[in-house]
């Protein structure tokens, strides 16, 4: 009896020790903080009211036919496709989109948008289906305009279209080209029109929006090794197979939780506060000035396809994102959308218009913590060993879709 | 190897049973030793600055949610529980140790009577200490409260 109790005794004092000092255990924090980081602690998708077609299978279906068609184009050449590859996590690795012509700032990746209460670097789109309108009319994306969008979908998709959204409107009179944004002649056009006429389009062109915003909700963040990893800790059991970290990637792990302070934007399960930063990127030379997020709340708030407007189906109690709206926050000066970092380590470049080549080059902007162009930068600068560079960025490539 | 004798059993039982002592005496010790949390009130009622009112708030979504939009509902009293129904209330907060404000520009959006006010648009995009600023002005004065999360 007695050595049995006094190994017991033995065996417990083991497990104290081990259990306070073991180097690779989380602590209850920790393990709670990497818990929701995990996709399992995601929230289900947010409705979008102002979309009615936005959970309707059928519109998704017909949105996902018009991602990637190329009709919906000035010159029949560009689709939402040309720049979000769906193998590329719907980006293209440029430092900036190249439609018609180069824009100033980078694709962005179109998973889990859907849980973004503001759409663009800089939020100056509140749903889906506003933000998809603004690429086609763009004289550098799409450069299309409203009356060809409107015959193309009557010519290639009338059947599709009238089902979901019921009969177009009639066309045949309307001019081929014309729009509010387009060429002068283009704006000559639709200036020329009846408002009932330039009504029954944007209705049309507003459908095609929402019918794409009803296909991106659909493409939702792939799981990730560190999803793994981190159901495992949460159930306080050992990560085994690929799941499994390796010590580096623990470290990095640790640091992103912890000194590194990432997780002050980058938090939530798709490591993104979906919140505006100045982190002292670095503008773009020879482009225009770039406020970011303190140049679009006016935008936003004029948008006459914003929660509010016409084409909105929702009752304006319900535009929550823009009721609330900021509009006098000095530190949105600058400040730009805080990017999801799941996939972030194999889709460079980064930062809004692509300044920062590599993640080794973001992991030193985070310890340099450079004075923003203007505006200030939120950043205080990490000392980083070079271990611990090294491991940051292992834990950031555990956050990449499993092949 | 002969059996160990008794005592020798109950030797070991108790050096083993000192260790154990120590090692807990030590826990304890570092614990007490350990500064105490910072003492910031975190409960969800609390009383105005200058006395004239107590505040309450309940949220819709428990616990009070991180990267969600939300709503309150404020109670408003005199100390002595009197309902405070005619108030203008202007919400303002951030975080003190990061320097930033709130992410969004919260508002009552409804006077429920009985001295209970919604307030929508309530945000917090991280974890940790945020403080939450009530600006009251009301028959019995203007005051102001302050509320503590700990999220
Ligand atoms: C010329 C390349 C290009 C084309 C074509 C294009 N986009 Fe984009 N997309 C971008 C760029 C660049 C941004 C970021 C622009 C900015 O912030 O100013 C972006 C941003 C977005 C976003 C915002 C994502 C977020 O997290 O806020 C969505 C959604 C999106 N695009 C969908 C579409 C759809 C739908 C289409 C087709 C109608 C489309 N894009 C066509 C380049 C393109
Ligand atoms: C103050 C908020 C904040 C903190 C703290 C922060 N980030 Fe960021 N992060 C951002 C914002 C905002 C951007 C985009 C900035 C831009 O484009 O101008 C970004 C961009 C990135 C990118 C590029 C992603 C892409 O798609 O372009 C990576 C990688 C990244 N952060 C990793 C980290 C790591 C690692 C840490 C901790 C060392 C960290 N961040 C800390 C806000 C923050």
């Amino acid at each position: 009896m007695a050595p049995r109790a006094g190994a017991a005794v033995a065996a417990l004092l083991a497990s104290l020790i081990l259990a306070a000092c073991g180097p690779d255990d989380f602590s209850d924090d920790e393990r709670k903080i990497i818990r929701s980081l995990s996709l399992a602690e995601l929230s289900p998708l947010p409705d979008d009211p102002s979309n009615r077609f936005a959970d309707d299978p059928p519109a998704a279906a017909f949105g996902k036919t018009l991602f990637f068609d190329a009709g919906l184009s000035g010159g029949g050449d560009i689709s939402c496709a040309t720049c979000h590859k769906a193998e590329r996590q719907f980006q293209d690795h440029l430092p900036r989109g190249v439609g018609v012509a180069r824009t100033d700032r980078r694709t962005m990746p179109l998973a889990g948008v859907g849980w973004s209460p503001f759409l663009f670097w800089d939020g100056r789109r509140d749903s889906f289906w506003a933000q998809a309108l603004a690429p086609l009319e763009d004289p550098r994306e799409h450069a299309g305009n409203r009356t060809a969008f409107a015959h193309h979908v009557a010519d290639a998709h009338g059947d599709r279209y009238g089902a979901i959204f019921g009969p177009l409107p009639p066309l045949a009179h309307l001019p081929a080209e014309a729009g509010p944004k387009g060429s002068p002649a283009q704006q000559a056009a639709w200036q020329a029109m009846s408002e009932e006429d330039r009504r029954a389009v944007d209705r049309v062109f507003a459908n095609i929006g929402k019918a794409l915003a009803a296909f991106e909700r659909t493409i939702h963040p792939p799981r990730t090794r560190f999803d793994l990893f981190a159901e495992a800790v949460g159930k306080g059991e050992e990560p085994a197979g690929i799941a499994a970290f390796t010590p580096l990637e623990r470290e990095g792990l640790r640091l992103f939780i912890g000194k590194a302070n990432c997780l002050e934007c980058h938090n939530g399960p798709r490591l993104t506060d979906d919140h505006f930063h100045n982190t002292g990127v670095p503008a773009l030379a020879g482009a225009p000035p770039d406020r970011g997020r303190a140049g679009a709340v006016a935008e936003l708030a004029a948008d006459p396809f914003n929660c509010f407007g016409t084409f909105s189906d929702a009752p304006a109690a319900a535009c929550t994102a823009l009721r609330f709206m900021r509009s006098d926050d000095p530190a949105m000066e600058r400040a730009y959308k805080t990017p999801s970092l799941r996939g972030a380590a194999s889709r460079p470049p980064y930062m809004h218009a692509g300044q920062i080549a590599t993640l080794d080059a973001v992991i030193d902007h985070y310890s340099r913590a450079p004075d923003a162009p203007s505006g200030t930068s939120e950043l205080r600068g990490v000392v980083f060993t070079e271990r611990g560079r090294k491991a940051l960025i292992a834990f950031l490539k555990t956050l990449d879709p499993i092949p | 190897m002969p059996a160990q004798p008794a005592t020798g059993s109950r030797r070991v039982m108790r050096s083993v049973l000192g260790v154990l002592v120590a090692v807990l005496a030590v826990y304890a010790g570092w614990k007490l030793l350990a500064p105490p949390p910072p003492e910031i009130d975190v409960s969800y009622n609390t009383v105005s600055a200058d006395g004239l009112y107590q505040v309450m708030f309940e949220t819709d979504v428990e616990p009070v949610p991180v990267g969600e939009t939300h709503s309150w509902v404020l109670s408003l009293t005199t100390p002595e529980g009197a309902p405070v129904s005619d108030a203008t209330i202007l919400i303002d907060g951030g975080m003190p140790a990061h320097g930033h404000g709130l992410p969004t520009a919260p508002q009552v959006s409804e006077n429920l009577g009985e001295g209970r006010y919604r307030i929508e648009g309530m945000r917090f995009n991280m974890g940790g200490h945020w403080e939450i600023r009530i600006a009251i002005s009301a028959p019995p004065g203007d005051d102001s409260a302050v509320f503590n999360l700990e999220l």
